[in-house]
């Protein structure tokens, strides 16, 4: 496969989808076996390791997240929550096939609610891709939130 | 309609040997109450020296809701004054951070005062002659506070004269922040990053509570830890364990594990879990670590200094570190019911860099508003806060292993099961809530 502009495009629309319609387990499938899902704590932060983020996930947190949603015993989603991405248009960074390096970057509005409770995060994502295999993968997804630093309420679902 | 200002006996009745009475957590008066005297007769933390490290840097942070600022002054001390213009009443600076340089600069009208407090100079100052400027409250500048502490690093402040001097105050519980600072081959840590922020609605005193309460990890965080556990043995679970791994497995740990860990208090509501070992004793060693303290305080000390795994340190009233991984958490009281943790990680000088991923990772696992660990406790406290509101029962227990004979004894090792530390603390609570009251007086 050589992907497109439009092809990045649309792996991003349908990603933000998955998560919308709860698809976790098929989500997750969009990601590379060493994807990182990274959410740092400050503006502009570069440090991935050295210095708190609020997420710097690997597959192996990101299937536990996954897991523990649908848990018995996961009472903090007693009920469920509900999100919404609403996503500027993807722009394509780069697509650089020699490489098999493709970035996109997008900015969103995310709503997540549980109960009586709504919040609304805004920011940027910034995906990396790879063609792993014939499709598409997420090599790392960042994402920065234009309040990374507030204090927050629970963040419970995948922005 | 006050039921507890000024009312000793009121206050006192909240607290019974195994219980303590709802409005300790849902009164919006005692909330007032606590900010006016609990929080101004103890020894508050306000940060770290290494985030001012420069003559003119200030953070700034509250006492309880009064906002303060810490900073380095022209002489190197660290000063800690009250965030408030003396003429408006404004906020002289509302960034977290920054440099000043030689002194502070009202925005409102340019009042400039030195970084002791004191006032430096107001323009147009001729418009104060004869009106008696030098005997106002203005004329003293941003009003320092008298009782500050630096141990080893770490700032802590008290408003108020009554209550114990520092020493005093903390006594043997400092022995838990020795051992975070002695990790450092240097003897130094340094504040890293911005903190984890993170809002609850609920009381402050239930996170605190939350520290030494050994009964909840395996029942609360089975839905987190248990499904790393799950997920972890499905994949095989042999081999070294990631790093993440490690840091949340040890949460489902048996009862009888944390029974054993131990669990000991000091005076004045101090006290810590994991006295013979804890949930963070069995970490992968780091290569090169351990030559590195045999190198700066030889084999036997560096050994000592490693072999102490105290699990959750509280420091009354609202601070909680974790010595073998250098964090440390802030119980910030926003409201009766609303309550802002901060939790902030330190690098140990001198130590290799794989122990900080090991902190930051520990940080963002456990304490961050996207921690599945975290939205498993905020859960609790949530439904702990909602719950208290029915009249069915206007009593929280904390009766576990209960022994009258621990109120004689405040400095003490338990079985790791106990609520001796919460009871502990309700105990300071108690005296240093009562302690500025004038029985009867009109506020």
């Amino acid at each position: 496969m050589t992907p497109t502009a439009q092809d990045l495009i649309d792996f991003v629309i349908a990603e933000a989808r998955l998560i919308d319609e709860r698809r976790f387990p098929e989500w997750l499938q969009l990601f590379a076996e060493d994807g990182i899902y990274w959410m740092p704590l400050e503006f502009e932060q570069e440090e991935e390791h050295l210095t708190t983020s609020l997420m710097y996930e690997d597959m192996l947190l990101l299937r536990t997240r996954v897991q523990r949603l649908e848990g018995q015993r996961t009472f903090s989603q007693k009920p469920k929550s509900r999100c919404q991405h609403l996503l500027q248009m993807p722009s394509v960074d780069e697509i650089n096939h020699e490489d098999n390096l493709y970035r996109t970057y997008t900015p969103f509005h995310y709503v997540e609610t549980r109960f009586d409770e709504q919040i609304l995060l805004a920011g940027w994502a910034r995906h990396t891709l790879a063609v792993v295999e014939g499709a598409l993968k997420i090599r790392r997804k960042r994402v920065d939130l234009v309040n990374s630093d507030a204090p927050h309420r629970n963040i419970q679902l995948f922005v | 309609m006050t039921i507890y200002q000024n009312n000793v006996e009121a206050i006192r009745s909240l607290i019974r040997d195994g219980e303590v009475h709802r409005d300790i957590y849902l009164s919006p008066e005692i909330f007032g109450l606590e900010m006016k005297h609990l929080f101004r007769n103890t020894w508050v933390y306000i940060g770290h020296d290494s985030q001012i490290p420069n003559k003119g840097d200030y953070f700034s942070t509250e006492i309880g809701k009064q906002p303060v600022l810490m900073v380095r002054h022209t002489d190197d001390s660290i000063r800690v004054l009250f965030n408030r213009c003396p003429h408006k009443g404004t906020q002289v600076v509302i960034d977290r951070q920054g440099n000043t340089g030689k002194f502070f600069r009202c925005p409102y009208h340019a009042w400039s005062f030195k970084t002791d407090g004191s006032l430096l100079a107001i323009p147009l100052r001729k418009g104060y002659e004869n009106t008696g400027l030098p005997e106002s409250c203005a004329s003293r500048g941003m009003t320092p506070l008298a009782h500050v502490h630096n141990h080893r690093g770490f700032i802590f402040a008290k408003i108020n004269d009554a209550g114990s001097g520092f020493d005093a105050f903390f006594g043997g519980s400092l022995s838990s922040l020795d051992n975070m600072i002695d990790r450092s081959p240097q003897g130094r840590l340094e504040v890293v990053g911005s903190p984890l922020r993170y809002l609850h609605h609920c009381n402050w005193k239930m996170l605190v509570e939350n520290q030494t309460d050994t009964c909840h990890p395996m029942v609360a965080h089975e839905s987190s830890a248990g499904t790393v556990k799950a997920i972890w043995e499905a994949e095989g679970g042999d081999g070294p364990k990631p790093m993440a791994v490690e840091c949340i497995l040890p949460f489902m740990s048996s009862y009888e594990f944390f029974e054993n860990m131990g669990i000991r208090t000091w005076d004045n509501g101090h006290g810590h879990t994991g006295v013979h070992h804890s949930i963070h004793s069995d970490y992968t060693a780091v290569e090169g670590y351990f030559e590195r303290m045999v190198e700066a305080y030889g084999e036997a000390r560096a050994k000592a200094i490693l072999d102490e795994n105290r699990h959750n340190t509280v420091y009354f009233p609202n601070v909680m570190i974790k010595g073998p991984i250098q964090s440390l958490r802030l119980f910030k009281p926003i409201a009766a019911d609303k309550t802002m943790v901060e939790s902030w990680i330190f690098r140990l000088v001198g130590a290799p860099d794989k122990l900080l991923e090991r902190t930051a990772m520990y940080n963002r696992l456990i304490n961050a508003p996207t921690s599945i660990v975290g939205h498993d406790d905020l859960e609790m406290y949530e439904r702990a806060q909602a719950g208290l509101a029915s009249d069915g029962n206007k009593w929280v227990n904390m009766q576990r292993l209960y022994d009258p004979a621990e109120e004689k004894s405040p400095n003490a090792v338990y079985n790791g099961t106990t609520e001796a530390q919460m009871r502990n603390q309700f105990r300071a609570w108690e005296k240093f809530m009562t302690l500025s009251m004038e029985e009867g007086a009109v506020a």
